[in-house]
């Protein structure tokens, strides 16, 4: 892999810990709703369990790295959503809200992971070294993506819902197979990857994500469904997608389903490194659901007050995830003033990065999207291509009569 | 040279192309311990094990999606639909994923997945058994699709489609699975292109396009018209997408008149297409308006009619008579 990936690099996963997340899925699957959860709203730890201690254990500049990205991502996307209304972008599908379980499942995965997200995983693009630069093009209508999905593992965009889901669990099996392979040869595979979906509430209804499930838990194949239930499918509550809890559902395929609290990074991290040791030791997928909350509007294009309550959004607006994890840190001692300061300069320096970049982005011409319709030649996009380019040159004539035209006008 | 029918050199290019490619895998409903409802894969996984040969959950979105992360990952899955009608579950990972992913990645990634579908009817069979969805799937750019009439092309456009960078369907005539004919394993020969349309009796006054299982149809209705003294050529298309219309448009440059015919409905099909690339390209050589010959805009019927729906000898003839006639 060509980039170097800002993991964070945790100790391996204690047995201990290990275990209590297994009996928390077990109790999950037993019916009982419990989330997992080490931050409460106001930045108050949760000691008291291997969890809790596991967590504290962790590297005080790995904590502030989680931060800086969750802090980050938010200024970014406070950027791009002014650049929507400013005409720079045609759409922006904003993340707020969202920051801990993108930010604490991203860092929880390793660059031979492969992850498949939806629209709105800019903070999982972040964690994987995506230049956020690139998110911009596509929102900007100048292509479907902009970066290297081998280069960073993490895959392209995807607008069909849950159509990824299925190519996610196929990768994994892909996995597997080398894997088994590469010990058929005598040869130690190392640690071949795993794979991560995201996907929403809404999308958990759609048939590929039951497909996908079925196809993983048939196979053991190592990949782990991260739903973020953010709690609205556009206008469509989550009580409309599923009348259990959405985590709940593993159970049926035979596979773990945990919820952990979406708004806390910490648990989201541990969760997620756990789901994803599990799936490298052979064990199978894991269902996460992330609960947590879409603080903005669907997408630029969109208007919740039409469907939702202000009162729950400033319920919401007090589980922020992003004030939660400054208190935390503030209140270990951590991170100070002089942190956050610099952290705030730091996104505004992104965002300004994100303003220059959009200006600079080459315009597409449609010639180059008749190069890659197909891998190899074909002879219908050769011919339409050649048509377009005698059509197209037809009007350059034109344009230059036109401009000799106005060179004239100018002359008189 | 080895005599096969069609099922079982479509079964030796699949068992070539795993013996040759570490990276081929077939997946598929019953493909792996039953060999196939038309025991196309037979054997198949007692030679390459059940990790190369996957007896797939029920869920054909599944199969494909499954396939396409496969090839994300380096492989070369060979994902079986195991009738024509059911395709469509399958139907958006192919038209809105296998189909774009290439183009969406700017060339970044490719998807070798091929998709075999048994396609077609004349079997007496019950509800979407029956089936021509090709141009559906021609509609859709990103896509290749072949659709073998002989043993020999059989075998190797199985091997040609796995080793295409690009996602390829390949329609195969049920109705023929039993048809033999002698395959060159050694040298594809005119075969080596999937994509170019062969010419299989040469005519000078009209020319029948077909493909798949109407072409020993077409062979038939050429050799009848010629006890009328009517020289006939028959072209086998071959090739759904790309089409080669260079070889249909010479062809007409030289006979002047043309009848496609297939299977699926006439609305909106493949023969529209030829017809309109044809009086595009070649309108000062045609005699006669080109004639489509196919199914009716009906879901297809109940067996004990189908020998009325689908396109027979006569059909073509009438076809011809009416080409004939301008
Ligand atoms: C297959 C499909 N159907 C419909 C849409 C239109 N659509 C876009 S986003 C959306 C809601 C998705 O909700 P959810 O899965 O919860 O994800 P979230 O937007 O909340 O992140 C819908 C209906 C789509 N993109 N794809
Ligand atoms: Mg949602």
């Amino acid at each position: 892999m060509g980039v170097e990936l800002p993991t964070t690099e945790f100790s391996d996963i204690p047995d201990e810990l290990w275990l209590e997340l297994e009996a928390h899925a077990h109790e999950a699957a037993e019916g009982h709703s419990a989330v997992v959860r080490l931050l409460d709203e106001k930045g108050g730890f949760a000691a008291g369990s291997k969890l809790a201690d596991a967590v504290r254990a962790l590297n005080p500049e790995d904590l502030r790295a989680m931060y800086r990205d969750m802090a980050m991502i938010r200024r970014f996307d406070i950027e791009a959503t002014a650049l929507q209304r400013q005409g720079q972008l045609s759409l922006w599908v904003p993340l707020r809200g969202q920051e801990a379980a993108q930010i604490g499942s991203g860092r929880a995965t390793q660059p031979q992971d492969y992850l498949f997200p939806t629209y709105r995983e800019h903070g999982v693009a972040l964690t994987r070294g995506v230049e956020l630069g690139e998110l911009l093009r596509l929102f900007r209508g100048l292509s479907n993506g902009g970066w290297d999905p081998r280069e960073t593992g993490f895959h392209l965009y995807t607008l069909v819902l849950a159509a990824q889901v299925p190519h996610a669990v196929g990768y994994a099996m892909g996995i597997q197979r080398d894997a088994a392979r590469a010990e058929a040869r005598g040869e130690d595979p190392g640690d071949p990857g795993a794979v991560v979906a995201y996907f929403g509430d809404g999308a958990s209804s759609e048939g590929d994500v039951h497909e996908s499930m079925v196809f993983a838990a048939s196979f053991k194949a190592p990949v782990v469904f991260f739903c973020q239930n953010n709690q609205w499918a556009i206008s469509v509550p989550a009580e409309v997608q599923s009348r259990i809890p959405l985590f709940n559902r593993a159970k049926g395929y035979g596979f773990p389903g945990v919820r952990v609290d979406g708004n806390d990074v910490l648990a989201v991290y541990a969760v997620t490194q756990w789901a994803l040791a599990r799936a490298r030791a052979g064990k199978g997928p894991v269902l996460i659901e992330a609960y947590t909350y879409r603080q903005g509007a669907h997408t630029t294009a969109d208007d919740p007050t039409k469907y939702r309550l202000s009162d729950e959004e400033r319920m919401w607006l007090e589980r922020d995830p992003v004030s939660r994890f400054e208190a935390y840190l503030r209140a270990e001692g951590i991170a100070d003033d002089a942190f956050f300061a610099d952290v705030a300069a730091a996104g505004d320096a992104l965002a300004a990065k994100a303003r220059a970049d959009i200006l600079s982005f080459e315009a597409p011409s449609l010639e180059d999207a008749f190069a890659n319709v197909y891998a190899e030649p074909h002879p219908l996009v050769a011919e339409e291509l050649a048509w377009h380019r005698e059509y197209e040159a037809g009007f350059a004539d034109t344009e230059s009569a036109v401009d000799a035209d106005r060179a004239q006008e100018g002359g008189r | 040279m080895p005599t096969m029918t069609i099922a079982k050199a479509i079964n030796a290019g699949l068992r070539t192309a795993l013996a040759g490619d570490e990276s081929v895998l077939l997946m598929g409903e019953d493909i792996g311990t039953l060999g196939g409802v038309y025991r196309v894969t037979e054997g198949l996984k007692s030679e390459f094990g059940g990790d190369r040969v996957i007896d797939s959950p029920l869920a054909e979105s599944g199969i494909i999606g499954t396939s396409i992360g496969l090839s994300l990952r380096g492989y070369r899955p060979v994902a079986e639909i195991q009738f024509d009608g059911f395709v469509f579950p399958g139907f958006n990972q192919i038209t809105t994923q296998l189909a774009k992913l290439h183009a969406r990645s700017k060339g970044q990634l490719t998807v070798p997945v091929t998709i075999r579908i048994p396609y077609g009817g004349g079997i007496g069979s019950v509800e979407h058994h029956s089936e021509s969805p090709e141009a559906l799937f021609a509609h859709t750019a990103g896509l290749r699709i072949i659709t073998p009439s002989n043993a020999h092309d059989a075998y190797w456009m199985t091997q040609q489609a796995i080793a295409s960078e690009d996602p390829v369907i390949v329609f195969e005539p049920k109705r023929r699975y039993w048809l033999k004919g002698e395959v060159d394993t050694e040298d594809p020969g005119t075969s080596a292109d999937p994509f170019r349309a062969h010419v299989l009796r040469e005519g000078t006054d009209a020319t029948v396009v077909a493909y798949g299982p109407l072409v020993p149809v077409a062979l038939a209705a050429a050799e009848a018209a010629a006890e009328d003294g009517r020289s006939v050529e028959v072209i086998d298309l071959r090739s759904i997408s790309p089409i080669d219309f260079d070889t249909v448009i010479a062809s007409v440059e030289k006979t002047g008149r043309l009848v496609v015919a297939h299977e699926a409905p006439t609305f909106g099909g493949i023969g529209g297409e030829i017809a309109s690339r044809v009086s595009e390209r070649a309108f000062l050589s045609l005699e006669a308006p080109v004639i489509r010959v196919g199914g009716f805009h009906m879901p297809y019927p109940v067996a004990k009619v189908e020998e009325h729906y689908l396109p027979d000898i006569d059909r073509i003839l009438e076809a011809l008579d009416r080409a004939f006639s301008y």
